[in-house]
């Protein structure tokens, strides 16, 4: 992989989604639709002890009583919950040892998404858990970690190793009735990603988690905790894609962080399910619930998203700043060409004395697509000396997309700062014709620009996936200038 | 909400026919449908169909509530709790109004006409210009007597769907100020609107507002509201103000009401191409105030400037909402509302520009500023952008914060005290809306009730209104800013 | 190399070159000059492409092809540059990534793979030197909070990069000091060879005493008036435009 990120618009291929092939795998589903009988199903087929049985019970049994949010600025026909398989798993034969007894199939899978299972054959520290069709059906590197109390593992694993950490902290930062989605994504959970640093340790290399759906008309539904104990350090990527269909499939996942005393948890995203084609058909629904609690004094949330994907982006990381002189941070570049829709952008919630959190939210209009930036910051009457910095820019590529910007204030305490910004800007025909005459073809002076213009935020992501963003941003907006 | 009451209250005022009882939504349609008939001896066919649209409007909405997007953080139910009377005809009797008009500004020459409790008052002297055919006369008098125009415009910007409290006052509006500018005539007079309520009842009051601007003409428009005693009122008025092509309106709201009163002030600007409107809301003092400020700009090469400052104590509230609407291209808007908080007032800011599809070349600009000086003090600021344009220079901004910990000592160490010190940040950091005022008089009539305000001396007073017997205490505060 | 032939060019309905022919040789260094509003810039723009002017008659030949017909960034490729009179500034794209992407995609144009990383980092290392430009400038966002002096600079510095056969000045003497001035010129004087033309477009004589033309052309009113070597532009300064103004 190229280590210059100076290099990344050197080969820009089609503009077609790429990781859209489905893989032909023995696959284990529940029936379509959702019951009690359906979260039964699945918390036996994980051989979940009670206490969890009964936590997705309470969710569904929450759910039930909800209704879909329809405050954002987003617009679908009506999901049928009911058409939807809550459980699909590749089917194994026995427990895995190694690496020899995944399915060949899958291991060609990952290959072809350019993610290597094979310790061996990764050059760069990353350990990597893959979970595919809400099935964690490899974690690498597990071992390496554990000399040092690192536990990294799929969700299940960690219900079975870990309960107590599990019981301890799941639903406490984004309790089971926080919101629709998260109530569903409570009642059926599949699999997901666990990550529990220890006390003083600094996680020597980045750990990362791939989702992929492969399977049709399943929804992906899986859980992510991570604990940082105090004084830990821990850099974590979350990448994901899906095959191309012309249904609708949908995603709703949580991501819990807790940052105890002194902890550092950096979260970075680089979200590329199947926006649909270019017609608007078909692309994942993504409403997803990122939140992240600084628990303990001086610890540290950071959030760094790259959004290209998905027919419908929901999603708001968001950072609870308990904790004195904690601080939050929230970067994103979110991309929506044809017809996709973005709702996304980050609530900062100051409760602690000194608390610090910075949001900077680059958002790319082009197509038919609407992109919009919808934040809250708020400064609660404790929150002593809080401050916040808020930068949110748009860029429009064409006249037939939207961009929006839906920031919200809240302050209640008079020794707090917030300070928020935002302008709306196109490419101008001054700089397209600068680059042209210095030979930059139009496509390319495009990506160049963009990338330019996300910079801020790119430059927040691990090396492994900088360059992999950047040349996203290009691709994605490709066929978007006429 | 007491509802027995309140129809036990309805049925007494429909026997005397005066007053009524007006607080609930049941209420008032049952009161609706006794006096639309009455209503309708007197309206047009057009008028009375667009009463019953509007109240159907309110009908389904009801009065708004925190559940809305928009009313989140402003409740009315506590404002609303009262046994409302309803005015149906002016009360002349109990006011002197040479004593309310003591309050005019000194040297501020201008063609004042009242407003009592929503009604119109006749104060006898006309406008120069009538000549040139400039019109200032009582809504009811417009009905009469320019069918034409009221056909063309009334209703037609203040929409009955969306905005109930807008429906409701379209559903009963009886009188408010009627201003007609001819094109290519500038009107030299500026022409003050002062709104009062008096009342030993609680008064529920709609006054109604229609002005017109022709083609090239200019019209300066001040409309002050104010309380004349410490009764509760709630004044739910709107505007309906258009400026034809060229036209430039330069527009202030002066609000100083008593703490019990609640006022919705919606107002709904309406600019054809190359139009120019200023329009500065300054909020000193009121119990409940939500300033709806709607701005089309709806012909090319049209220009707004949105301005607003808000000095809140107490318990107040003040909410300003700021709708932006460019529909058309070339069109430029510029928003800015500053607010300092003390005690335990809140505050809202709302802002909204819409960019529609096309409307390329948009520039606009939004801020609002803040500055919370107690530990109470409460502000939500929104500043929205939605944008469907791409060739468009659009920017926002919002700040909430403290006075500059800076500039403190900086002045301290001049030798200021911190009590001035403070005071003198605050001033200036209201003076920057203050200093837009373009009427020489008005801008100094301002500036020295901000100064007031700031040291406290309209905050002590309960009776707190424009009128106060300090209106001969010479203004002490005066330091030159130019030398710090 | 460069032929232009009663080159008709308007804007929005305004004729504003009105038949210019000019001939350009390798190793050449040709001047324009002329009084504001004349033309000068137009000229410069119709040779890089661009599209907001309207050519209505003539021809531009650049080692036999028709520019007229290519796109901007291929008349770039085919070797011409234009040095701007007010370089915009691109947020957030560093200049090192900027010249790297204008080296490799003219490259491409000529079937050639892409310069490898380690070469291209050299070869700015050796333009900056031989410019005397700061290794600061090259990782900053291109021309974003540059100086008027800086933005010229770094526009001769993608000059040197890029090594095109025929490079346009547009008034690069504009808003420069007299040291500017001189980095910029002796910047010119280096990279000049015999394979290479220069068209240099200004409004004063200061600059032509240190980059020394061969031929001067002076524009007035969309047209060459009067062309001459290189004591044409110190009688220009001396008897001012007025000169030519009445001649005309």
């Amino acid at each position: 992989m190229e280590k210059d990120p100076n290099n990344i618009l050197d080969e820009v291929t089609q503009g077609e989604y790429k990781y859209g092939f489905y893989t032909d795998i023995e696959m284990e589903t529940a029936p379509r639709g959702l019951s009690e009988d359906t979260i039964r199903f699945i918390s036996a087929k994980k051989n979940e002890p009670e206490w969890l049985l009964e936590f997705r019970l309470n969710a569904y049994r929450k759910w039930l009583g909800m209704t879909e949010p329809t405050w954002a600025h987003l617009h679908h026909p009506p999901i049928n919950y009911q058409d939807i398989i809550y459980y699909a798993a590749p089917k194994k034969k026995k427990e895995l040892a190694s690496l020899d007894e995944v399915d060949p199939e899958l291991i060609e899978t990952f290959n072809k998404l350019g993610i290597s299972l094979e310790e061996q054959k990764r050059l760069t520290g990353v350990a990597v858990d893959a979970v595919i069709d809400s099935v964690s059906v490899k974690t690498t590197f597990s071992e390496t970690l554990e000399k040092q109390g690192i536990i990294f593992c799929s969700f299940s694993e960690a219900v079975q190793k870990v309960p107590e950490l599990v019981k301890q902290y799941m639903g406490t930062v984004v309790p089971s009735d926080d919101n629709y989605f998260a109530a569903l994504n409570s009642a059926v959970f599949s699999d997901g990603s666990f990550c529990y640093i220890p006390k003083g340790v600094r996680c020597p290399i980045e750990l990362s988690t791939y989702f992929r759906i492969n399977a049709a008309n399943t929804g992906q539904f899986e859980r992510t905790l991570i604990i940082g104990d105090e004084g830990s350090y821990v850099s974590y990527m979350e990448g994901c894609t899906a095959p191309m269909r012309d249904e609708n499939q949908l995603h709703a996942a949580i991501v819990e962080i807790i940052a105890l005393k002194d902890a550092e948890v950096k979260y970075s995203t680089v979200q590329n399910w199947y926006p649909g084609n270019k017609q608007g058909e078909g692309g994942i629904y993504n409403f997803v619930t990122k939140r992240g609690i600084c628990k303990g004094n001086n610890s540290k949330i950071s959030w760094t998203q790259v959004e290209t994907g998905s027919a419908i982006t929901w999603k708001y990381p968001s950072v609870v700043l308990m904790g004195d002189h904690s601080v939050g941070e929230f970067y994103s570049v979110a991309v929506t060409n044809n017809y996709q829709q973005a709702d996304t952008g980050s609530k900062m919630i100051h409760l602690g004395k000194n608390t610090k959190s910075t949001i900077i939210s680059k958002g790319i209009s082009a197509g038919y697509s609407n992109n919009s930036y919808r934040g809250l910051v708020k400064m609660t009457k404790r929150a002593e000396n809080a401050r916040n910095f808020s930068q949110c820019d748009s860029l429009l590529l064409g006249d037939r997309c939207g961009a929006h910007t839906f920031p919200y204030i809240k302050t209640e305490n008079k020794t707090s700062i917030v300070e928020h910004e935002a302008t709306t800007s196109k490419i101008s025909d001054d700089q397209l014709f600068y680059c042209n005459q210095r030979g930059i073809g139009t496509e390319s002076a495009i990506g160049l620009i963009v990338n330019g213009y996300a910079r801020e935020v790119l430059k927040q992501l691990p090396m492994e996936f900088a360059v992999e963003a950047q040349k996203l941003l290009s691709i994605s907006l490709e066929g978007s200038v006429g | 909400m007491d509802q027995v009451g309140s129809l036990n209250a309805l049925n007494t005022g429909i026997m005397d026919g005066t007053t009524t009882n007006y607080n609930t939504r049941e209420a008032l349609l049952k009161l609706f449908d006794e006096r639309i008939a009455g209503y309708a001896l007197n309206d047009s066919p057009e008028l009375t169909a667009m009463r019953r649209e509007a109240i159907a409007g309110f009908a389904s909405a009801g009065f708004p509530h925190t559940k809305m997007e928009k009313w989140r953080n402003t409740d009315l139910t506590r404002v609303l709790n009262h046994d409302f009377k309803f005015p149906e005809a002016p009360v002349m009797a109990e006011v002197d109004l040479e004593e309310i008009f003591r309050c005019e500004v000194p040297g501020f020459d201008t063609h004042m006409i009242a407003q009592l409790n929503g009604w119109f008052i006749e104060r006898g002297a006309g406008l120069s210009q009538a000549a040139q055919g400039v019109v200032v006369c009582s809504m009811a008098e417009a009905f009469e007597k320019y069918p034409d125009i009221i056909a063309s415009h009334y209703g037609k910007y203040a929409p009955v769907k969306e905005n109930s409290l807008s429906a409701l006052n379209t559903a009963f509006a009886q009188d408010g100020v009627f201003v007609f500018v001819p094109d290519n005539v500038e009107v030299n007079e500026i022409v003050q609107i002062v709104n009062l309520v008096h009342s030993a009842d609680p008064v529920f009051v709609q006054p109604r507002n229609l002005v017109i601007l022709g083609k090239n003409s200019s019209l300066r428009l001040v409309h002050c509201d104010d309380s004349v005693d410490d009764q509760v009122g709630f004044i739910n008025a709107v505007s309906e103000i258009v400026l034809s092509e060229n036209a430039r309106l330069d527009h202030y709201k002066l609000q100083n009401k008593n703490d019990r009163s609640a006022l919705v002030n919606n107002v709904f600007f309406h600019l054809e191409a190359g139009a120019n409107l200023s329009t500065n809301a300054i909020s000193l003092n009121g119990g409940l105030i939500r300033n709806e400020v709607y701005v089309r700009l709806n012909g090319r090469g049209s220009h707004a400037d949105i301005l607003g400052v808000y000095l809140m104590d107490r318990d107040q509230h003040i909410d300003n909402q700021v709708f932006v609407d460019h529909a058309v291209p070339d069109c430029t808007s510029n928003e800015l509302f500053k607010g300092i908080l003390d005690d335990q007032a809140s505050g809202v800011f709302n802002g909204h520009i819409l960019v529609r599809k096309d409307a390329q070349r948009t520039n606009a600009y939004q801020n609002n500023k803040n500055i919370l000086i107690s530990d109470k003090a409460v502000i939500d600021t929104k500043p929205f952008l939605e944008i469907y344009a791409d060739d468009v220079k659009c920017s926002h901004g919002a700040t909430v914060g403290q006075l500059d910990s800076e500039a403190m000592f900086y002045l301290r160490s001049r030798g200021i005290s911190a009590d001035n010190a403070r005071m003198l940040l605050m001033y200036a950091f209201a003076a920057e809306i203050v200093n837009k005022i373009s009427i020489p008089q008005l801008k100094q009539r301002i500036d020295d009730l901000v100064k007031k305000r700031l040291r406290g001396e309209l905050s002590i007073c309960d009776q707190c209104v424009l009128h106060c017997n300090s209106r001969e205490q010479k203004v002490s505060f005066e330091i030159d800013m130019s030398k710090i | 190399m460069l032929s232009i032939k009663n080159l008709r060019v308007s804007i929005e309905g305004k004729e504003i070159l009105k038949g210019i022919n000019l001939e350009v040789r390798p190793g050449e260094v040709h001047a324009i000059m002329g009084p504001n509003g004349t033309g000068k810039s137009t000229l410069a723009s119709v040779i890089a492409g661009r599209d907001i002017f309207e050519v209505e008659e003539g021809e531009i030949i650049f080692n036999g092809k028709n520019l007229l017909e290519m796109p901007v960034e291929d008349r770039a490729s085919e070797g011409i540059f234009l040095s701007f009179q007010y370089p915009v500034e691109i947020p957030g794209v560093s200049i090192t990534n900027f010249m790297r992407t204008a080296v490799n995609e003219q490259r491409k144009y000529h079937g050639l793979d892409p310069m490898p990383a380690n070469e291209f980092l050299a070869k700015m290392e050796e333009k900056k030197r031989m410019l005397d430009i700061h290794a600061k400038l090259a990782n900053r966002s291109v021309n974003e909070g540059f100086s008027g002096g800086e933005k010229k600079k770094n526009e001769i510095f993608q000059l040197a990069m890029l090594e095109p056969t025929l490079a346009i000045l547009d008034e690069t003497d504009s808003g420069l000091d007299i040291d500017a001035l001189k980095v910029v010129a002796n910047g010119v004087n280096k990279l000049r060879r015999p394979d290479n033309a220069f068209l240099v477009i200004t409004h004063y004589q200061r600059l032509l005493e240190y980059i020394v033309p061969d031929i001067v052309h002076v524009l007035f009113d969309g047209r060459i008036v009067r062309s001459g070597g290189k004591e044409l532009a110190m009688e220009l300064e001396e008897k001012g435009y007025e000169w030519i103004r009445s001649e005309a």
